[in-house]
């Protein structure tokens, strides 16, 4: 192998990012409006949504009807399916991860530029006053955040004004309102279950997503296709591709390298990171390009890796982790879902009830009050259903239980269709040692790069809150007229609750902190050790709260850039 | 002809952003598409099926989605294409198709004298109505039941994905709507059934 070419005399970068998802998407907007240069490298290809996406395409467009050519939907959960936005994996062959003995992970990484935002659900929820200060709940769990709800609000502000949310005030501690766009319309089903919940003291309110109700900042408003997760080709929900990266591209100040897999951050003599050095996957060629600050936003998972394997003889453990923290207190959504039938639904009119994707209602976590529960923090609780555009599996429920053929097998297909809902739980885990990730001794990937090797275990703060996610949801199923699929209860919360890393919310592995012997980096997401490296993604999070993590992802990451451009300003970095 | 499918579909998209396409136009356009296709490409040679085999799966096909009066059943909604090509794609997927059919070749003789598309309706619906439910699961009979359920599943997969079985279940959706709202009568419908029924 040649040796990496480091001229003498070649240029530096002023900012290098790796990664181009929510963080780095944000990091690339916020610091090219400022005038700053960016270099992003992206481990996965470009991004050419009138190519890859496949929105408004149906099974029929497509002989092999979304099953893939290899009929690959059919055996095991594989990816998203054929229709989803492009390149996402649980397990990528020439990039494997390991598990160690006794622990469960599963780890979905996107390869594409814009990564994970091309397909996720959009659902962008504020974190609360006590999400970033847990001693204000008194429980004793948990760790405040250096930085609180106050300091942060002005940066959810921005993003919420740039990407565009739609949503409504409703005045709840536990879910703070933003500055919303107007909310769509609820669906059918959907007044069913905002009525059953009421009932309950349940709160459900407009959902809160990523979706444009009107024209904003150039991109169209949502045409309510119902289709965002195969990513949208008007841009009318938020990618960090389409919102951030291409826009960024026209200012001429932002340069994305693609298939770019960074392998180590280079330091220099005087403990500085200088350089990043990569492998270019189409050559296989190892290069390196300088740089006076490094930003990375690979994802939790991928940034604490890369920090990991960046030793050196000042930084023997990895760069930025003289506390040791780097790959501690991984966690991710507790998540449990449960699906009933409402016989209310039977036999209504046929129309389309599409929408966008995703429930147009969604309850905050109600509980923050209750003494009596015997598991801390809360969840929320995200809800499904409707006329579905008919796909592969759609009805593989009612062929389970009505079995038989025939015309008594179409009747129970056409007269079950549309009257299911689906209640998914979303929850808080709270960090714990057993959970964490550390550099595989034995294992590197097809470019030698040492892996990722995950330990994690549920405790029983999650299992308790799962059983309380059921009882909620069957209370909900039940007092809307229907049915709970399955059983009762729960009777293996093990095994009911979601599979570590399923919910692709795994965060906390490079955390924030004032300490810099406990954390990593500093309120500003800056690390304590090396003062020009810094992490965008969701790894600085100090919890993991009931709220999905992308919008918080972007507050930080606008508010570290902004930083970044401050400091390189003052000639401070 | 590919390119005047996409050329088609591109339109259409764009149309229905701009709310210039109605619901059924935008069906149309579906079919349209879809017709083009099938007549572009003739009529289907099995990859992977022999004809004996391709004929059991479309005697199959119709056997669990029927066709009823004008409209086409499973083998009309293209479930022996389906069928055939994703075996033809996934040696898994081949190994289920063709020792389940070898089973039920195994089988009709030893009951009926014939192979399962010679034998009688009624005999195909008796040993269908063994093979077609769990409860009849015995050491003699399993094969057939779990060779049954992914012929059942696939089978209802290409009916219900197929233009037919869109229109049996009168799926609206997939056009572009500027201000998003569903039928107040709908609504009505549905609280009125609920427990939610005012008065």
């Amino acid at each position: 192998m040649d040796m990496p070419q480091v001229m003498r005399g070649a240029p530096v970068h002023d900012v290098v990012v790796i990664g181009s998802g929510a963080g780095g998407g944000t990091v690339a907007h916020v610091l090219t409006k400022l005038g700053v240069k960016v270099t992003l490298l992206e481990a996965g290809a470009m991004l050419n949504p009138a190519r890859d996406y496949k929105e408004h395409k149906t099974p029929a467009d497509y002989p092999h009807r979304g099953a893939g050519d290899d009929a690959s939907s059919y055996f095991g959960r594989k990816d998203f399916g054929f229709f989803s936005a492009p390149t996402g994996y649980w397990e990528i062959d020439e990039e494997p991860y390991t598990v160690a003995a006794g622990s469960q992970f599963r780890w979905f990484r996107s390869r594409i530029l814009g990564g994970r935002t091309n397909h996720y659900g959009r659902i962008s929820l504020r974190f609360a006053d006590y999400d970033f200060k847990a001693s204000l709940l008194n429980d004793g769990l948990g760790t405040d955040w250096p930085v609180t709800y106050e300091e942060i609000a002005p940066y959810y502000d921005k993003a919420e004004d740039f990407i565009g949310i739609c949503g409504t005030a409703e005045g709840l501690r536990s879910a703070p309102d933003g500055r919303f766009l107007p909310a769509p319309a609820l669906r059918v089903h959907e007044y069913l279950i905002q009525k059953s919940s009421r009932k309950l003291n349940i709160p459900c309110v407009p959902a809160r997503m990523a979706i444009l109700t009107k024209p904003k900042n150039g991109r169209l408003a949502c045409h309510y296709c119902g289709q965002c997760g195969r990513g949208c080709v008007t841009a009318s929900n938020y990618s960090s591709s389409q919102v951030q990266i291409f826009p960024a591209m026209k200012t001429g100040l932002l340069t994305v390298i693609p298939n770019a897999m960074v392998r180590e951050i280079i330091t220099g003599a005087d403990g500085k990171a200088k350089a990043v050095s990569y492998i270019d996957k189409t050559t296989r060629t190892e290069k390196q390009i300088n740089c006076r600050v490094v930003v990375l936003a690979a994802s939790a998972c991928e940034s604490a890796r890369l920090l990991l394997n960046s030793k050196s003889s000042r930084h023997p453990d990895g760069l930025a982790n003289s506390s040791g923290s780097v790959g501690r207190n991984l966690t991710d959504t507790v998540g449990y879902s449960l699906g009933g039938y409402v016989p209310a639904l039977e036999g209504m009119m046929k129309h389309d009830s599409d929408g966008y994707a995703g429930g147009h209602v969604y309850m905050p976590w109600w509980g923050l009050e209750q003494k009596n529960k015997d598991f801390p923090r809360g969840y929320h609780i995200e809800v499904g259903g409707g006329y579905n555009m008919p796909m592969l599996g759609s009805f593989n429920g009612v062929c389970r239980s009505h079995e038989g053929y025939g015309a008594g097998l179409k009747k129970a297909i056409l007269d079950s269709y549309g009257c299911s809902v689906g209640f998914a739980g979303r929850g808080e885990m709270i960090p714990n040692a057993k959970s964490y990730c550390d550099i595989d001794p034995h294992v590197v990937d097809r470019w030698g790069i040492p892996v990722l090797r995950f330990h994690f275990e549920w405790s029983d703060y999650e299992l308790k809150m799962v059983k309380h996610m059921h009882e909620t949801f069957a209370a909900i199923i039940e007092g809307m007229g229907g049915r709970v699929n399955g059983p009762k209860t729960v009777a293996d919360t093990k095994r009911a609750i979601s599979t570590p890393g399923e919910i692709i919310h795994e965060l906390g592995t490079v955390r924030m902190g004032s300490d810099p012997k406990t954390s990593a980096l500093n309120k500003y997401s800056q690390s304590h050790d090396v003062k020009n490296v810094f992490v965008a993604d969701a790894a600085p999070f100090v919890t993991n709260p009931d709220k999905n993590p992308t919008l918080t992802i972007c507050a930080m990451a606008w508010r570290a850039s902004e930083f970044i451009a401050e400091g390189l300003k003052k000639g401070e970095l | 002809m590919e390119s005047t499918r996409r050329a088609i579909l591109r339109n259409a998209a764009a149309a229905a952003l701009l709310g210039q396409l109605s619901a059924e136009a935008m069906q149309h356009v579906h079919q349209h598409a879809a017709e083009e296709k099938k007549a572009a490409s003739g009529v289907y040679k099995p990859k992977a099926l022999n004809p004996h085999e391709y004929q059991t799966v479309t005697r199959l096909a119709d056997l669990i989605i029927p066709p009823e009066g004008s409209e086409v059943g499973g083998a009309g909604a293209g479930a022996p294409e389906f069928i055939d090509l994703m075996c033809s794609g996934s040696d898994r997927m081949a190994q289920i198709w063709l020792g389940g059919l070898a089973w039920l070749d195994d089988q009709c003789p030893k009951r009926y004298e014939a192979t399962f598309v010679a034998a009688k309706p009624a005999q195909q619906a008796e040993l269908l109505d063994l093979i077609a439910y769990r409860r009849n699961d015995t050491p003699e009979t399993g094969p057939g039941i779990r060779f049954f359920e992914w012929a059942r599943r696939m089978v209802v997969d290409a009916y219900f994905t197929s233009p037919a079985g869109v229109r049996a279940l009168g799926y609206k959706g997939n056009v572009g709507m500027q201000v998003f709202q569903v039928p107040q009568e709908a609504i009505t419908y549905a609280i009125n059934r609920s427990p939610f029924k005012e008065g």
